[in-house]
């Protein structure tokens, strides 16, 4: 299959858009990126190189479960992040490579976290696996999100999407 | 107050049997007086869960991790002996081993190069001319083993105190609860720790978390979301409050606790209860399992470990959650308002890969800081510690929930017979009674 050829910047504009439906707190929109079979993974802190169908990771959504995490997260009943924490992500360092089933994009992020009167900082490095789309713009076929601490703590928990 | 004066009988824990209350008080959560005598009461004379078998099954496989404020080195010898050593060197305390796990034939001290085998025994120190014969002829200067350390159904715990009572002594009642956890192995595989820990915390004070981790009473309030979601994959939320009942709390004696049922909770169990939404070949895979467990361990127990749940409390720190998956959960106060949590998934060894995958997407569905369920739990528990600085004013926790009943009926999981447990064990071991 062939295809379009995908320049940084663009790339760039869909990790920037994701970023901020996501600060934004526009989460069905966020969880329209990725694609019917698309993946969302957060490894473990002891190890970031694992396998979630071998190891036990922090996060391991499906499609269908980042779709209910979604839905979750807007109800007042999600009490971890009712009410909304404040959140303000950065993507940085975003490198990308192209092959036959798409674009491979690689970025540094810190996610800050505002809630409860403490100020939690989630640094880390994705990757993801993109598509191109035909009009423009991408579908998320999996995102890896790798935080880049020892230990959860002093965070604790991942109750926001990273 | 100090020390001398306090009084936990007198004033911490009111236990009216005859009038069906149980209060504890605010200040049992937030009292640093309270926060050191649990360290020297406690967590230095209760044993302590520190890791699994699985985790040291070869010689020379050590890990190190805090346990109950101590560093530590868990490790099999080159001969195949288990220890368990404070992770310090005798010379001037430098951790000896700044690895989490790995393999090894000896532990180096950093700082001045003190280099002892993997028994323990001080084998090398630099320039060795300028010490006495007689440095570490006894052996003081080997590495320190803690008091005692023993192994029950593959859980390695450790206790602080050289004088304290055996590890199955301790574990009472719960002692069978371990083996059923025990007892999820294929054949004569065992058990194994998936690899991946969840290290978190909370703002809040550790007897939270234990009051919180086999707490019926809360599962449709705190963790609604998680019902909703169960409601759109199976079209229902299936078995809770069915006509089987919803379980019961029982005392396992000595601060251990346990609420059961069988086919009494919502989710599905990777060993061995199916959801609908996981098709009929994982049914039939399921089965094989039970059927299996049936043959090995009889009909009755393996309907009971495969269909049932299981949240075993042991005191003090100690959690074994066999629910939507099997965890090993404990935890440590740093502070009276601050705790540490290590979480592990325990797995039979040998379990198919579409079956420890299932078990890994169950596990994470509900459980883990990144789950659809314990951020909730989290929250609640650091929602409780802000609620305790008004402690002066408002004092008192209510842990009455079927305290008549308690007794002569059926407690059921929604009770708090669980919390009650914990606290009268908890009471008497601050006032200083023997563990």
């Amino acid at each position: 299959m062939s295809m379009r050829p995908v320049t940084r910047p663009e790339v760039e504009d869909f990790l920037f858009h994701e970023a901020d439906l996501l600060d934004n707190w526009r989460l069905e929109e966020w969880a329209l990126l990725f694609a019917d079979d698309g993946e969302y993974l957060i490894p473990p802190t002891d190890v970031p190189d694992g396998d979630p169908k071998r190891d036990l990771f922090l996060v391991y959504d499906d499609r269908h479960r980042l779709g209910e995490r979604v839905k979750r997260l807007g109800k007042k009943t999600a009490h971890a992040e009712f009410p909304h924490s404040r959140t303000r992500h950065l993507v940085t360092n975003v490198r990308i490579s192209q092959d036959a089933e798409g674009v491979q994009a690689t970025c540094n992020f810190v996610v800050y976290r505002s809630k409860n009167g403490v100020n939690d900082v989630y640094p880390g490095h994705s990757h993801y696996r993109l598509i191109p789309q035909e009009g423009g713009g991408f579908r998320i076929r999996f995102k890896r999100a790798t935080l880049d601490v020892d230990t959860l703590r002093p965070q604790g928990k991942v109750s926001i999407i990273l | 107050m100090n020390q001398q004066d306090f009084d936990p009988i007198g004033w911490a824990v009111m236990d009216d049997k005859a009038r069906g209350v149980f209060r504890v008080h605010r200040r049992a959560f937030v009292d640093h007086n309270i926060f050191e005598l649990e360290r020297s009461r406690i967590f230095s004379r209760c044993w302590i869960y520190a890791a699994h078998v699985s985790e040291v099954a070869e010689p020379g496989q050590f890990i190190s991790r805090d346990v109950a404020g101590r560093a530590l080195i868990v490790n099999r010898d080159r001969d195949g002996k288990l220890h368990v050593f404070f992770n310090t060197c005798t010379h001037r305390g430098s951790l000896v081993c700044r690895e989490a796990k790995g393999k090894t034939r000896n532990f180096s001290c950093p700082y001045h190069g003190w280099t002892y085998a993997d028994n323990g025994r001080l084998v090398h120190q630099p320039l060795p001319e300028s010490y006495s014969p007689e440095c570490n002829r006894d052996g003081e200067l080997n590495l320190r083993e803690v008091p005692r350390f023993d192994e029950f159904c593959g859980f390695i715990f450790v206790n602080y105190d050289a004088d304290a009572i055996s590890l199955a002594d301790y574990l009472a009642d719960a002692g069978d609860y371990l083996r059923m956890a025990s007892q999820h192995g294929i054949g004569d595989q065992g058990m194994e720790i998936v690899n991946g820990t969840q290290t978190y915390c909370a703002k809040a004070n550790w007897k939270l978390l234990q009051e919180n981790s086999a707490d019926g009473y809360h599962a449709d309030t705190t963790h609604a979301t998680y019902m909703d979601y169960i409601k759109a994959r199976e079209g229902a939320v299936l078995n809770l409050y069915s006509d089987k009942g919803f379980g019961r709390v029982r005392n396992l004696k000595r601060g251990h606790s346990v609420s059961e049922s069988i086919w009494g909770t919502p989710w599905g169990r990777p060993c061995a209860r199916a959801m609908p939404s996981w098709g009929d070949d994982i049914k039939a895979e399921m089965d094989g399992v039970f059927e299996a467990m049936a043959t090995r361990i009889g009909r009755e127990r393996a309907d009971f470990i495969c269909h049932g749940d299981r949240n075993l409390l042991i005191f003090p720190n100690l959690v074994v959650n066999d629910v939507c998956a099997l965890t090993i959960r404990t935890f440590y106060p740093k502070a009276p308002d601050y705790f540490e949590v290590n979480a592990w998934a325990l797995a039979p060894k040998g379990e198919s890969q579409r079956l420890r995958d299932l078990r890994l997407r169950n596990y994470l569905e509900f459980l883990g800081p990144g789950g659809f369920a314990t951020p909730d739990d989290q929250e609640m528990l650091e929602l409780c510690q802000r609620g305790y600085q008004a402690h002066a004013a408002v004092e008192w926790n209510d842990i009455s929930r079927g305290m008549l009943t308690e007794d002569g009926g059926a407690p059921a999981k929604q009770d708090e017979l669980q919390m009650r447990t914990f606290w009268r064990r908890w009471r008497d071991l601050l006032a200083g009674q023997p563990v």
